[in-house]
């Protein structure tokens, strides 16, 4: 995550399909408050769909299957 | 290589052993991440599928993107493609005249509601209604961004804008023009599809219309349009994190999304 | 060297495409419509592009995408239609675009148009006035050549005389019209994905890895550039100026006329001459305010309220009187010269004006 560059507009927080992402109090250089990543992030990719800010580089583990497994187990 | 212990998170930088990236920070194409564009801004999500779109038919060396006046425009400043940055309303007319002397090529036209539907309306339905090869591409968000929010000709009833903090009302401003729909009942209009970029389902089914409309091009099919809804909460005066909603519930409300004229059958 | 009978428009629309004109895309209004027509019988033969836009703005635009992509392309309209493409000839202008404009005027109200332009920003367009159909050929070559040298607008200011009369002109295989330059900054695509992508924008901020000048450095450079322009491109004729103590200034095709009446009154005597600029931007100022100052007096022959007569005294700068003695005149229809433009009466205008009896 670059945080650097985020605007603090939260859109990637309700797209977050196993809901690893918050907002937190912290700001970065440019006063904007920042997302803060959680342990169990899929590697879906919906956060770096929607960052208007190209805040995100995502990476995924393992296979379909196993995530899909994962998935169901953060129950979302 | 399959790994079968339980995924316990990734650190929040640095590249893990073993993983696969699946998304880059940012397209190759953009020389640079960083814009002036408003905090939760849609904009910037079109463009990364537009170039996206771009080089995955190929097209980054043989396209030339006629962009009109808006807040979009920066895309001219770091989207490594050829522009040409045009007069506020003209650029189905400035496109014509670059695909009829560059047939061969992808030519299309980055606007925004209020460059096409406000100033630009004859353009846009004369070059449909001519049937001309070109792509145009309308970034809806129903306010002039770059001037400050006001209302637009796609601005929906009840939408707050700076023109009228109260919502759009009927009997003073009338109602929107919804161009994607009129342009899909001319005959010589290839492929017309209304997206959005508020969530990860409907990126990924706006990259499939970008692409539908460069290919319907290529193959010289007629004109095509895509328009895409994206945020600006600067402009609706809605906190960053309520912008999609607020694009669901407000801005979707007169469109429907989806392919309103499909590709002709082959 | 052979000699055919052709009207103006055809003359026009030949010269253009043999000088390599490409592509043309117009509105119909009268007196612009036989140019028009004229060019869409032309532009086959060289496998150019043609296309009746729906509205004069949009002509303009095509011509300027067109234009963009380094063809060499132009637009035109009668003045009121030119009127709609100001902002667009002030974009091309802004944008160094080699844009054509060939305004078939009725008549020669759109003096200051041309010349002044109605669009924003610090910017000029060499305007050349033919007077007659040999003239209008020569200048719809000559325009391409200006606008790709300069790369500005270049505004082609006929009427419906020089449109419609037909007259005898040369034939032959056009004089070899110099070869267009290079464009490397025309679009063609291929600069995408290189890193040095190409980007035509009147800021001219350019992009993250090649940054342009920006608004304030380019458009002080365009000025410049028009400011040489000024210095070497102005273009006019004289006639029986040899020892004239009355000199009668007019433009277009007024000065056919004037020649013919200066020759009826050098006949009874009178030290009467004419003064006729080619270019109404640049004006020949130098090579006019030379002329007046061995004069006793300039007359200024135009058909409108009084438009050249300004940059006329602004060239004899206070040095010899300077008299406006026609007016606005059109024929009743108001798509033509009216009664003003007449041997008859120009005499009587002039034999006033210096002071001789009828």
């Amino acid at each position: 995550m670059a945080l650097d560059r985020c605007k603090g507009c939260a859109l990637c927080v309700p797209v977050c399909q196993p809901g690893v992402l918050e907002m937190t109090t912290e700001r970065n250089a440019k006063g904007y408050v920042l997302p803060r990543l959680l342990d169990g992030c899929t590697g879906c990719r919906a956060c770096a769909d929607v960052c208007p800010d190209f805040v995100f580089e995502v990476y995924r583990f393992g296979d379909v299957e196993h995530e899909a497994e994962h998935r169901q187990e953060a129950g979302r | 290589m399959t790994d079968t212990t339980p995924v316990t998170g990734v650190p929040a930088d640095g590249r893990p052993e073993g993983a696969k990236k699946v998304a880059s920070f940012a397209p190759a194409l953009l020389q640079s991440t960083e814009h002036h564009l408003c905090s939760g801004c849609g904009h910037p999500v079109a463009w990364r599928i537009l170039v996206e779109v771009l080089d995955e038919l190929a097209l980054v060396d043989r396209s030339i993107g006629v962009v009109g006046h808006g807040c979009y425009t920066q895309i001219i400043t770091t989207a490594d493609v050829e522009f040409l940055q045009c007069l506020h309303g003209r650029a189905p007319a400035v496109a014509t005249g670059v695909k009829r002397m560059l047939p061969d090529r992808a030519v299309y036209t980055l606007q925004g509601d209020g460059d096409m539907v406000s100033e630009g309306l004859a353009e846009v339905l004369h070059i449909a209604a001519r049937g001309e090869s070109i792509t145009c591409l309308m970034l809806d968000n129903g306010v002039f961004g770059d001037t400050g929010g006001q209302m637009t000709a796609t601005t929906t009833v009840g939408q707050r804008t700076k023109t009228d903090l109260e919502g759009r009302a009927p009997g003073a401003y009338g109602y929107p023009i919804a161009v994607a729909d009129i342009v899909a009942t001319f005959p010589g209009v290839a492929y017309v599809a209304r997206g959005a970029v508020d969530k990860p389902n409907a990126i990924a089914r706006t990259r499939r219309y970008l692409r539908a409309a460069f290919e319907s091009q290529l193959r010289g099919e007629g004109f095509s349009l895509v328009e895409i809804l994206t945020m600006c909460p600067t402009g609706w005066a809605v906190p960053t994190d309520q912008g999609a909603e607020y694009q669901r519930e407000q801005r979707g409300t007169v469109a429907p999304l989806g392919e309103l004229k499909p590709r002709p059958a082959h | 060297m052979k000699l055919v009978l052709r009207q103006g428009y055809d003359a026009m629309a030949a010269a253009a495409v043999d000088a390599g004109c490409r592509f043309f895309a117009g509105y119909p209004m009268l007196p612009f419509t036989g140019l028009l027509d004229a060019f869409a019988r032309e532009l086959p033969r060289a496998d150019g592009v043609w296309i009746q836009a729906d509205t004069e703005i949009e002509g303009a635009n095509m011509a300027l995408g067109a234009a963009a992509t380094g063809a060499r392309a132009a637009t035109g309209s009668t003045g009121q239609g030119v009127a709609l493409m100001q902002e667009t000839i002030a974009e091309a202008a802004l944008n160094e675009l080699p844009l054509v404009v060939f305004t078939i005027g009725r008549g020669q109200q759109d003096y200051f148009q041309c010349t002044r332009g109605g669009g924003w920003g610090d910017y000029r367009t060499i305007t050349l006035a033919p007077a007659d159909v040999v003239e209008a050929a020569e200048h719809s070559a000559l325009a391409f050549e200006l606008a790709d040298r300069w790369l500005t607008p270049v505004v082609v200011y006929g009427d419906h005389l020089v449109g419609f009369t037909q007259m005898t002109i040369d034939d032959s295989p056009a004089h070899e019209a110099a070869p267009a330059p290079d464009k490397p900054w025309a679009l063609d695509g291929s600069s995408g994905g290189t890193g040095r992508s190409k980007v035509i924008w009147t800021w001219r901020q350019g992009k993250h890895n090649t940054p342009g000048p920006g608004p304030n450095v380019h458009w002080r450079t365009v000025a410049e550039k028009y400011d040489e322009v000024a210095r070497t491109e102005a273009r006019h004729v004289t006639y029986r100026v040899d020892d004239v103590r009355h000199l009668v200034v007019s433009f277009g095709s007024t000065g056919p006329f004037v020649d013919y009446v200066v020759d009826e009154l050098r006949a009874e005597g009178h030290a009467i001459g004419a003064f006729r600029p080619v270019t109404l931007w640049p004006f020949p100022s130098a090579e006019l305010a030379a002329l007046a100052a061995r004069c006793d007096q300039v007359l200024v022959y135009e058909l409108n309220a009084g438009q050249m007569v300004d940059d006329v005294r602004l060239a004899v700068n206070g040095a010899v009187p300077v008299h406006s003695i026609a007016g606005v005149s059109q024929d009743e229809s108001g798509m033509r010269q009216g009664e003003l433009l007449g041997v008859d009466t120009m005499r009587a205008r002039l034999l006033d004006a210096i002071g001789g009896r009828s």
